[in-house]
């Protein structure tokens, strides 16, 4: 029984989350949309960092990457701009970039690691930037509301169509994400995953290819990530290079930190968390910069495990008591 | 089973292992033992492919693997323990067992159940633990255990790889000298009991004469003497080299 709790309890939170949009207001079911794709983004980044062992400070290129496909296809290919295309292609579009900055990485550990990954995912930034004639420069590129199966959402604004068809894809999607991140982490190949975490030298003495083993979780961790870009770009309406800046890159870090990297809920939490703080810290003050940083201080401080992992230690501990 | 033709090994202008020949038969368990900088982890490095020889070859039945990768050399089934303990601190005795069982079946790339629903694995996995006498420690964490069951546990996830050779560096190392022997019991007889030859580096001549078929004894980086244990004991270079006995 206690096996299937958890998965009670994900079923139990999915079906609140379906009424999600007839209790919270359009600001704060926006700004909940934000989380969630923030929360797919944390799911495919902790594969990395949580699982794998590596922080990565360039995350933000594959959300670029996600988001980009999405812009692109609105601006060169409008026929093609229904979600059903869209996601796939983002899909596709983070994984090849994945696959080449991922084999570049993966070769590094530890701080060479971190800041081949930032200075790949600024390299990609120098290109969105630049690029101007193509990908809009520091204008970026709009981001229209896209077809789903054949249906138009023209002359919807698009708070309605996030309150309404797009929270419920949105939705699924992530909880996809969630089964699947969650059958990878378990199964053997995250265990391998794990183990080359845990000890790099002796996963690689039972016969786990380590480099490559840490290729084929930057390549899932860059698809969630973009995965997350393409969906966060919709509820956004716009993107802009600045995705791709370490500066956001730092944010993803930071989310995953906040919500905890040991715990596979972590990130979820994390995003949603991050996504809420973030705007009411820049709603409410100037210093909001200093909000964030001092949330980090105290979190490194008081809660290493994260907000998730506080709770986490909390249940076991009063789970103990009581079978004392 | 193993055979070490000329093997040579320089670093710089230091010679560490020199024209060194040995062979290991099936199911034999070997002991080198020297002096600090005899060439002892050197020659065994490069067995389980973590140095490259300067020259000389290294043939595996029949199958010469002198620069093959330690990738290779593990599928092949040469297995190895290190003198500090390699292990997965995070993951419970039975689950370190356990993922190299997954490694050594294939598993971390094609299975896609949860690994818990792999109930042959985790019952193979037990089998091993009883085997080394630490099955009651399985659901513990490696840091909850003492030293000398890390040096168990380190060498059956080597075991686990179903490994043809197991090359043993200083297993006993670091073990309190009352748990030795029942740490060298436990990995000797598992050993016994599915015939795999070993090569172990060892320091203290009661293990090394009361687990051996035959010893190496290495001073730098040659063979200095081989043979039955007790032989080795006698020998008058070997005492005078090793324990300072002369005469």
């Amino acid at each position: 029984m206690a096996k299937y709790q958890r998965w009670i309890a994900y079923a139990v939170i999915f079906i609140i989350l379906l009424f999600v949009p007839r209790l919270l207001s359009i600001h704060d079911l926006m700004l909940f949309e934000y989380g969630l794709t923030f929360a797919i983004v944390g799911l495919g980044f902790n594969l990395l960092l949580g699982y794998t062992g590596l922080l990565s400070f360039g995350h933000g290129a594959y959300f670029a990457v996600g988001a980009y496909t999405v812009g692109m296809v609105a601006k060169y290919y409008p026929g093609a701009y229904s979600l059903e295309i869209l996601i796939p292609a983002a899909l596709l579009f983070s994984l090849i970039l994945s696959v080449i900055f991922g084999f570049l990485c993966v070769r590094h550990t530890k701080i060479f690691f971190s800041i081949l990954a930032l200075s790949l995912s600024m390299l990609l930034y120098a290109l969105l930037f630049k690029l101007y004639h193509l990908t809009g420069g520091s204008d970026g590129l709009r981001v229209p509301l896209p077809t789903l199966l054949g249906i138009s959402f023209k002359g919807i604004r698009r708070p309605e169509f996030l309150s309404g068809t797009y929270y419920y894809f949105l939705l699924v999607l992530f909880a996809i994400s969630c089964v699947i991140m969650r059958a990878i982490v378990n199964s053997p190949f995250g265990k391998a995953l794990q183990a080359i975490r845990d000890n790099e030298v002796r996963a690689e003495l039972i016969g786990i290819r380590v480099r490559r083993f840490r290729l084929y979780a930057f390549i899932l961790s860059g698809m969630f990530v973009g995965l997350g870009g393409a969906l966060w770009s919709f509820v956004n309406g716009h993107v802009t290079a600045d995705l791709s800046h370490w500066v956001f890159s730092g944010e993803i870090v930071y989310m995953t930190l906040l919500g905890g990297f040991g715990i596979f809920e972590g990130p979820i939490f994390g995003a949603i968390i991050f996504t809420y703080l973030k705007l009411y810290a820049m709603g409410n003050t100037q210093y909001w910069m200093f909000v964030i940083g001092a949330t980090l201080i105290v979190l490194v401080l008081l809660l290493p495990n994260g907000v998730a992992g506080a709770f986490a230690s909390l249940f076991a501990k009063i789970k103990k008591k009581k079978n004392l | 089973m193993l055979t070490v033709k000329d093997l040579t090994k320089h670093f710089g202008g230091f010679t560490a292992v020199e024209d060194v020949n040995l062979e290991i038969k099936e199911g034999e368990i070997i002991s080198i033992i020297g002096t600090n900088g005899a060439g002892k982890t050197t020659l065994v490095n490069m067995i389980s492919g973590y140095l490259k020889p300067d020259s000389g070859t290294i043939l595996f039945s029949d199958k010469d693997i002198t620069y093959a990768s330690p990738y290779i050399r593990i599928k092949l089934g040469i297995g190895r323990s290190f003198q500090l303990i390699q292990l997965f601190e995070n993951s419970t005795v039975l689950e370190n067992v356990k993922i190299a069982l997954f490694s050594k079946y294939g598993m971390i790339r094609r299975g896609l159940l949860p690994a818990d629903r792999y109930t042959s694995v985790t019952d193979e996995a037990t089998e091993i633990l009883n085997n080394f006498n630490i099955l009651d420690r399985k659901n513990l964490t490696p840091k909850a255990l003492s030293e000398g069951d890390m040096k168990i546990l380190d060498v059956a996830i080597a075991f686990a790889l179903k490994s043809r050779l197991l090359l043993l560096d200083e297993p006993t190392s670091g073990v309190a000298t009352q748990d030795k022997f029942k740490v060298m019991d436990s990995i000797v007889s598992a050993i016994r009991k599915e015939g795999i030859s070993t090569l172990i580096i060892e320091h203290d001549m009661d293990i090394v004469s009361g687990y051996s078929d035959r010893v190496i004894v290495m001073h730098e980086g040659k063979i200095m003497a081989e043979g039955k244990p007790a032989e080795v004991m006698e020998n008058k270079e070997v005492k005078a080299t090793l324990f300072g006995i002369v005469g």
